[in-house]
């Protein structure tokens, strides 16, 4: 709230004799003819706001200004059964789209625009690209040799100041072969060796020779955290900490406690500045208002003739003497707390702003993230892998948490020891909000058999749970996951148009990614060789 | 007491007879009605297959017969039961785990060959049910470590406390080329097959001539006494030499190697063996493949691709597949439908979870195909083995009906 508006509290009792004595004022200073009152000139004073905010607060500098403007041509898609992702489905329709995005969906043929690729898509499949949450892909690339290892930072368990978009290669050759399987998104997280691992972003797989060209401009960031082994075999290996589970949580606390401080240190900042800002500003304006008023008052009573206003101009003339026309410079602004990319990045987690995603398999590990959330303040956007979630399942419905998870991995390590084929089915059967993720440059070129796998566990335990529900885990609901729902996930008019034509029903081992588009760009033709530098004369 | 005594003495008794075999006491099962998928062969509708002990009698036409022991397989789909042969399953519990870890003979020595894998294997690992409920009723359990990391064995996926779940104990002899270390450090692949060369020429002296060697009237051998007695029945053919490869350069090397020395050879793992797919099938040298691998993974594996099953089948060369993996060996139907999806024909794909790798490590008299006279491992499908839709209704293995029944589905029961 501006402190200073128009009526000053007794404390400004300063402003309050200025503001009294000009009142009623006005600009009398062009009046042709000579007025019997002399000028007045009013100080004008707004409320001046501090001078920065805290840096999470703007922009986060992966991201680009604005969304850049995309030229596609028009493609129309007819006689295909739609997927749209939301769980419906058209079983013969049409989609078109044109410059990146969706511009009809619906039943029939459809009506090509002018110039448009009409295709028959007749027996064969439409989907929203699928969206993988999870994947490493340009962070640890292939081939897995040392100098592509760039996915932990682990020098320290606590590294929310590393960003995966920093390190991104894009020329690693699993990006053509997630998009030969359907992949249009994908979140690129750091591993799960720190406790915070650092920042998520969320990528479209376009071509580029430069990461940046492949964020998704409209994706909120995403902060990467782990618990359970990893972290404490990671760092209790060498003798530091964390090496149990206590040392997880106790890293995590601090760390975003400390971020807390400095939320709090930037919210005194922000009220100091804003109020030394204000008094500045203020003095200024009287001090301008009374300059300009001595000048209109000197031509004033250079002109006026009363004996009455003859004695106020000498009495004035007295004080004009000592008057000086320079105008004195702003204060210098107060410096604001120092950088803390590590604390901001927590911060912002704590604000909501970027979205968080804990790597997390026991039930109980779960429960304690979430606990600690509601002490330290933030929520969980997603759990990651999350084999046990089947355990908790109602208390992620209700907090509506996603549970980004695989279909069938399990035992490669004890906090994996309980993973079920059933349970995506059993999340979903609980109105939680179950994702299919890959974590693997082989899962995400098959993402769409993984999520028919986890159908299919669930269907055949007896859960009744719609196929339609199925694309959702690899379509609308990482969406949602990634915080980018309203662009893509599903088929929809005004959506994103990332595309993807398969040869037959996307559940069945033997169906086929043909086309994928991407912001309406033919990104995939089937049988087309892959195409990164990488894959040359190899 | 002396009741509860007796009849543990009769189960016992039937534990006993049953796998004797021919006995009165033994289960027949009969499958009517059923959709047979053989390899090799085209499917055949309303067939019927009966199994007494542990053989299969006889595969008929259609079959209304009822009573105890008949399955009625109308609209379901009998296959041989899948086997893949290069797992790590049941020689480690939890990956993560050195504890619970069998795959590995500890040792600063890369030749292992001595070590068996079979005398870590545990039937009751959790994940041995959890395979057996994705229609795999046999694997060869593979060790790992060092350059020659010791012997396989193959074993029927019977529950624990089985009598001889071991077809073949010594199964064939592994050697890591792609991943072989020493002293913790990687091995150079020139150094690996120096090492294998010695070994070999060293398992042939003291093949020539044992007794010199006891008597230690020979120079100093380049491994053990048990080892060498293993390079010894690699020498003479009686144990296929596996070699873990991938680099097409590495595979040339071992094709030479083989014709010189005239071994048994396998090739697993694989990725670019597409590319001396003409060698291999002149050199009658089997690979087997893991049809989901088909990234770059490493500089040896640039060539890695999808279809590669269907070039070397193309090329006549006798292909197996495997998931390689220990947990999640039921993967292995879904790694045979993509290898369709890539082009090999579903026949192709049936043969390379069945009879191939039966055939390759000298099994196919007994299982790999649904025929009189062999081991009645067989699996009941609701429909194509390969589609992700399709359920495992009934898994038979040494005509044992199994329990589908895992500590997963247990869980699941549980918490459901």
């Amino acid at each position: 709230m501006p402190r200073f508006q128009d009526k000053p509290s007794p404390q400004q009792s300063r402003w309050g004799l200025v503001v009294a004595l000009y009142a009623a004022g006005g600009f009398a200073a062009c009046a042709p003819k000579v007025s019997d009152t002399p000028p007045k000139v009013a100080p004008q004073f707004d409320t001046v706001p501090a001078a920065v905010d805290a840096p999470w607060r703007v922009e986060a500098s992966e991201r680009r200004t604005q969304d850049l403007p995309t030229q596609s041509r028009p493609v129309l898609l007819k006689n295909a059964r739609l997927l749209l992702g939301d769980g419906r489905e058209i079983p013969s329709g049409h989609i078109a789209f044109a410059n990146g995005r969706i511009t009809s969906v619906g039943t029939g043929p459809g009506t090509p625009e002018a110039n448009a690729t009409v295709i028959d898509a007749g027996g064969k499949f439409v989907t929203p690209g699928l969206i993988d949450t999870h994947s490493h892909i340009g962070v640890y690339p292939l081939p897995h040799v040392n100098a592509h290892s760039d996915g932990n930072e682990a020098t320290s368990p606590v590294t929310p100041d590393v960003r995966t978009i920093d390190a991104v290669w894009p020329q690693d050759p699993a990006i053509a072969r997630a998009i030969a399987g359907g992949v249009t998104t994908i979140q690129v997280l750091p591993g799960s060796a720190n406790l915070v691992g650092g920042r998520a972003v969320t990528l479209k797989l376009r071509r580029a020779v430069s990461a940046r060209d492949m964020v998704f401009e409209a994706a909120p960031g995403g902060l990467k955290m782990a618990c359970g082994e990893n972290p404490k075999r990671v760092y209790g290996g060498r003798k530091s900490a964390p090496s149990t589970r206590m040392g997880n949580l106790a890293g995590q606390r601090s760390a975003f406690l400390a971020a807390r401080r400095l939320i709090d240190e930037w919210d005194q900042f922000r009220k100091e500045d804003q109020k030394e800002r204000s008094e500045d500003a203020k003095e200024r304006a009287i001090e301008k208002a009374e300059q300009e008023q001595r000048k209109l008052r000197e031509a004033w009573c250079s002109k006026v003739r009363s004996h009455t206003s003859q004695k106020r101009c000498a009495a004035w003339r007295r004080t004009w003497s000592e008057a000086s026309d320079e105008t004195s410079e702003p204060k210098s602004p107060k410096l604001p707390p120092a950088r803390d990319l590590a604390k901001e990045t927590l911060a912002a987690a704590l604000e909501g702003r970027i979205l968080v995603h804990v790597h997390c398999y026991r039930a109980d590990d779960m429960a304690r993230i979430l606990a600690l959330g509601d002490e330290v303040g933030f929520s969980v956007r997603s759990f990651h892998h999350a084999l046990e979630a089947y355990k908790i399942r109602k208390e992620l419905a209700r907090r509506k948490i996603a549970v980004s998870t695989w279909a069938d991995w399990w035992g490669f390590k004890v906090e994996a020891y309980d993973g079920i084929p059933e349970n995506i089915a059993l999340l979903s059967q609980a109105q939680a909000m179950p994702v299919v993720h890959s974590d693997s440059v082989e899962g995400i070129q098959r993402l769409n058999q993984e999520a028919a796998k986890a159908l299919w566990a669930g269907r055949h335990a007896g859960i009744p749970i719609d196929t339609g529900k199925a694309i959702e885990w690899v379509t609308k609901n990482p969406a949602w996951a990634l915080g980018i729902d309203a662009r893509v996930g599903t088929l929809a008019k005004g959506k994103d148009a990332d595309v993807v034509l398969w040869s037959a029903d996307p559940l069945s081992v033997y169906s086929t990614a043909e086309r994928v588009y991407i912001d309406g760009v033919l990104r995939f033709e089937r049988g087309a060789a892959p195409d990164s530098d990488f894959e040359v004369s190899q | 007491m002396r009741l509860s005594r007796r009849s543990a003495m009769a189960a016992l008794a039937g534990v006993w007879f049953a796998h004797r075999g021919g006995h009165a006491a033994e289960a027949v099962h009969t499958i009517t009605s059923v959709r047979l998928l053989n390899p090799g062969q085209p499917a055949r509708d309303d067939v019927s297959v009966k199994f007494a002990g542990e053989q299969i009698r006889t595969v008929g036409d259609g079959g209304a017969s009822s009573g105890s022991g008949v399955l009625s397989g109308k609209g379901l789909t009998l296959t041989p039961g899948f086997i893949d042969a290069t797992t790590s399953l049941g020689l480690i519990d939890i990956g993560l785990e050195d504890s619970t870890n069998r795959l590995t003979h500890r040792t600063d020595d890369p030749i292992r060959a001595a070590f068996r894998a079979a005398d870590g294997y545990n039937a009751g690992s959790a994940a041995v049910a959890v395979t057996r409920l994705g229609g795999v009723t046999s694997v060869g359990v593979v060790p790992e470590g060092g350059l020659i990391s010791g012997q396989s064995a193959w074993v029927d996926l019977l529950p624990p406390g089985a009598e001889r779940p071991f077809l073949n104990e010594a199964m064939g002899l592994h050697v890591k080329l792609g991943s072989a270390h020493m002293d913790g450090e990687p091995m150079g692949r020139g150094s690996a097959l120096l090492r294998l060369r010695e070994f070999l020429e060293d398992a042939r002296s003291y093949g020539n001539t044992p007794a010199d060697y006891d008597k230690n009237r020979m120079r100093k051998l380049a491994a053990s006494r048990l080892d060498l007695a293993v390079g010894r029945d690699v020498l003479a053919r009686k144990l296929p030499l596996v070699v873990h490869a991938d680099a097409a350069s590495d595979i040339q090397r071992v094709i030479e190697l083989a014709q010189r020395l005239s071994l048994n050879v396998v090739i697993a793992s694989g990725a670019e063996a597409w590319k001396q797919a003409k060698q291999l099938a002149a050199a009658k040298i089997p690979v087997i493949v893991d049809p989901l691998n088909n990234l770059p993974a490493s500089f040896a594996s640039r060539g890695a691709r999808a279809d590669s099953a269907k070039l070397l089948t193309d090329a006549g060369v006798r292909v197996a597949f495997s998931t390689f993996e220990s947990h999640n060996v039921r993967k292995l139907r879904q790694a045979a439908g993509n290898a369709v999806r890539a082009g090999l024909s579903h026949d192709r794909a049936l043969e390379a979870v069945t009879l191939a790798p039966a055939q390759i490590f000298g099994q196919d008299r007994s299982v790999g195909r649904v025929e009189p006279g062999k081991v009645a491992n067989l699996v009941l499908w609701s429909g194509d083995p390969f589609e992700l839709s399709t359920r495992v209704v009934a898994v038979f293995i040494r005509g044992r009906k199994m329990a589908l029944t895992s500590r997963q589905t247990r869980l699941f029961e549980r918490y459901r």
